[in-house]
C-alpha cells in the first residue's frame, strides 16, 4: 500500500502522534503502507524552504529509506525559487515536489506559477499540490486560510502535456464540485488523492469521474485518522483489482515514470 | 433483516486485500478492522446529498451500512437544500419522510423528530404525533433559526424529560461568523443547566472539538458527538480523557459526509476497545433504552 499523502514533523497547532519521523515510520508500517510520499508541516510556514527541504530529506533517509519518499516545497512567490526546485531534483533526489499555494499566498494565476509547472515538468518531477490541509471552519482564527481555487489550472494543462500533476485533499465536505474540478478530473495527467473526498460512495463516484488509473490512496496522516482513507477503500463498490490499483498500483506507475 | 457483521466484515477484508497487488497487508488483521467487533448504531444521518426517493435513498445508505457493519441509523430531517425558517407544513414534511423510512426499513433506522421552536405549539404537536403516539424515539438533529438557549425550547425539553427521550442540538463554534439561529456547545450548556433531568447530545461538538469538549465538559448531562467534521487526529482521545467514554456517541451527518471518514474517529483512536464499544453504540442504546422499552423496539 503506498500513502501518497503524508506530512513529518509537527503540525503548527496542534500536537499530533507520529509527528516524530521514526514514530510515523513504524505507525504506517504497521498500518500495512509500504512507501509513503512525504512533505513536511514545516513548509507551511517557514520562509527557509531550502532548510526544510533538507531536513525534509535526511529525516526520510534516516528513518526510512525506500519507504519515506521526499515531497520538498518550492513557493514561486519567494526570491531564488528556481534554485529550490533545483535542489529538490538534484541535491535531494526528490521525484517531485509539494506545493501549498493557500498558505503561500497566491493563486494558480500567477506567471510564476505557471512557470514553476513549466520548469518541473522539464525535469520530469511530480507537482503535488496541496489544495488544502484543514477544513476552513476548524482553523485558528488569526489564520485563516481557504482552500486554492483548481479552476486556473485547467487551463495551464493543455501547454504542459507533459506534465504530472497530483491533487491533494481535493474533496471535502463541499468542495468536490468547486469549479474547475470537473475539467481536472477529465485531464489525462491530473491525479487525485482520495484523503478528502466525502460523501456516501463519494470513492465511487470520484473514480467514475476520473479514471480508475487516476485515484490515489492518501491518508492525510498523521493531521487525520489513517482509517478514514482506508475504510473509504473499504466501505467502496470498487472491483478487487480497481481497489489495488488505488491503493498501490497507480502510484507505482506514476512514481516510476517519473524515475525512468 | 439481520446481518451477520463479522462474517461479512471479514468476508470484504479478506476481498480487499486479495486482489493479487503487492499490498503490504500483513495475515495478522490491523486495528481498522475492529469494527466487526463492535455494534455500530449510529446517531446522527439524514438523506440529504443522495439520490432518488426516500426507498431508493435508504436501500443505498443501508447498502453502504452493510459494507462497514453498521447495524442501525438514528434518522433526522434533511433530504434537499437546507430549509430556513421551516413553516409548519415543511416540518411535516420533513417527520413523515423519515418515518417512511423507518416504516420501510425497521431493523436499519429509527426516527428522530424535526421541529422548529419558532413555534413551539406545533413542535409540541409534533412531538406527540411523531413520539407519543407514533415510531420516532428522539429529538433532533434541531437545527433552526432559534439558538437553543432561547426559552421557546423549554416546553420542549420538558416533553422529552417525560418519556425519557434524549435531544440533539447541533452546534458549531465558527470561526467566520454565525447565522441568526446558530448554536454553540456554549449555548447548549446553557439549556442543559435549565434542564438537568434532561438528556442532551451536542451535536459535531462544536467542530472545533478542543473547544467543544471543554465548553460541555462539566454538564453531565450533555454528551458530545463526533459527526461532520474532518477526521483530525486526537479528536476521540481528547473526549475520552476530558468527559469519559461514555460521554460520547459516534455520529456520522451522511449523507454529506462519509460512514468511513467519521467512523475512522473512534476506529483509529488509541483509546481501549471498551471506549470504543460505548462510543460506536453502547452509549446510544443506553440513552434510548427506556423509550425503546416502553415502545416495544429493540436494542
Amino acid at each position: 500500500m503506498i500513502d501518497t499523502n503524508v506530512h513529518l514533523f509537527r503540525w503548527p497547532f496542534r500536537r499530533l502522534v507520529g509527528d516524530d519521523p521514526a514514530e510515523l515510520v513504524s505507525r504506517l508500517r504497521k498500518k500495512g503502507v509500504t512507501q509513503a510520499w512525504a512533505g513536511s508541516f514545516e513548509a507551511l510556514l517557514c520562509r527557509d524552504v531550502s532548510g526544510v527541504n533538507t531536513r525534509l530529506a535526511v529525516a526520510c533517509r534516516q528513518n526510512g529509506p525506500d519507504f519515506l519518499i521526499p515531497f520538498g516545497c518550492v513557493n514561486p512567490k519567494s526570491p531564488d525559487w528556481e534554485e529550490d526546485l533545483r535542489r529538490c531534483h538534484e541535491e535531494h533526489r526528490m521525484p517531485g515536489i509539494r506545493v501549498y499555494p493557500n498558505y503561500h499566498g497566491y493563486s494558480l494565476e500567477e506567471p510564476a506559477f505557471a512557470r514553476l509547472l513549466s520548469l518541473a515538468a522539464s525535469r520530469n518531477m511530480i507537482v503535488q499540490i496541496a489544495r488544502s490541509i484543514e477544513d476552513q471552519r476548524t482553523q485558528f482564527p488569526l489564520m485563516i486560510v481557504p482552500p486554492v481555487n483548481p479552476g486556473p489550472l485547467a487551463r495551464l494543462l493543455p501547454q504542459l502535456p507533459q506534465l504530472k500533476i497530483v491533487l491533494l485533499n481535493g474533496g471535502g465536505w463541499a468542495g468536490e464540485d468547486a469549479p474547475g474540478m470537473q475539467e481536472l478530473r477529465s485531464a489525462g495527467n491530473v491525479y487525485f488523492d482520495i484523503a478528502m473526498n466525502e460523501g456516501v460512495g463519494g470513492l465511487d463516484r470520484l473514480v467514475a469521474s476520473t479514471s480508475q488509473s487516476r485515484v490515489f490512496f492518501g491518508s492525510n496522516y498523521p493531521f487525520f485518522y489513517f482509517e478514514s482513507a482506508l475504510l473509504k477503500v473499504k466501505g467502496s463498490d470498487l472491483t478487487a483489482e480497481q481497489k489495488a490499483a488505488v491503493m498501490d498500483g497507480n502510484a507505482r506507475r506514476l512514481m516510476g515514470s517519473s524515475r525512468s | 433483516m439481520t446481518v451477520n457483521r463479522r462474517t461479512l466484515v471479514k468476508g470484504m477484508v479478506a476481498g480487499l486485500f486479495a486482489a493479487g497487488a503487492p499490498l503490504g497487508i500483513e495475515a495478522e488483521p490491523t486495528s481498522t478492522s475492529d469494527e466487526s467487533h463492535f455494534r455500530i448504531w449510529d446517531a446522527h444521518s439524514h438523506l440529504e446529498a443522495l439520490h432518488g426517493n426516500t426507498e431508493e435513498r435508504m436501500r443505498f445508505l443501508v447498502q453502504h451500512m452493510d459494507k462497514l457493519g453498521i447495524e442501525r441509523l438514528l434518522l433526522s430531517q434533511g433530504f434537499g437544500e437546507f430549509i430556513y425558517q421551516a413553516t409548519p407544513e415543511q416540518v411535516r414534511t420533513e417527520n413523515d419522510r423519515v418515518m417512511e423510512a423507518v416504516r420501510l426499513f425497521p431493523d436499519r433506522a429509527y426516527g428522530s423528530l424535526y421541529l422548529n421552536p419558532e413555534n413551539v405549539e406545533f413542535c409540541l404537536q409534533e412531538f406527540d404525533r411523531c413520539i407519543r403516539d407514533g415510531p420516532m424515539v428522539m429529538i433532533g438533529e434541531v437545527q433552526t433559526d432559534v439558538r437553543c438557549n432561547s426559552p421557546a425550547l423549554d416546553p420542549i425539553v420538558e416533553r422529552a424529560i417525560s418519556l425519557n427521550i434524549p435531544i440533539l442540538q447541533h452546534t458549531w463554534f465558527l470561526n467566520d461568523g454565525y447565522r441568526p439561529g446558530d448554536s454553540t456547545p456554549s449555548d447548549l450548556v446553557e439549556l442543559a443547566k435549565r434542564h438537568p433531568q434532561a438528556q442532551f447530545i451536542c451535536g459535531h461538538t462544536g467542530g472545533n472539538w478542543e473547544l467543544g469538549i471543554r465548553a460541555i465538559r462539566d454538564t453531565k448531562n450533555i454528551c458530545a458527538e463526533i459527526a461532520g467534521s474532518d477526521p483530525t487526529s486526537g479528536f476521540t482521545e481528547m473526549a475520552v480523557r476530558e468527559l469519559g467514554a461514555e460521554r460520547i456517541v459516534y455520529g456520522s451527518d451522511v449523507g454529506g459526509r462519509s460512514f468511513a471518514s467519521q467512523i475512522a474517529k473512534v476506529l483509529g483512536a488509541e483509546i481501549p476497545d471498551s471506549a470504543k464499544e460505548l462510543i460506536l453504540g453502547g452509549n446510544m442504546r443506553r440513552l434510548l433504552q427506556p423509550v425503546l422499552k416502553a415502545k416495544g423496539l429493540a436494542s
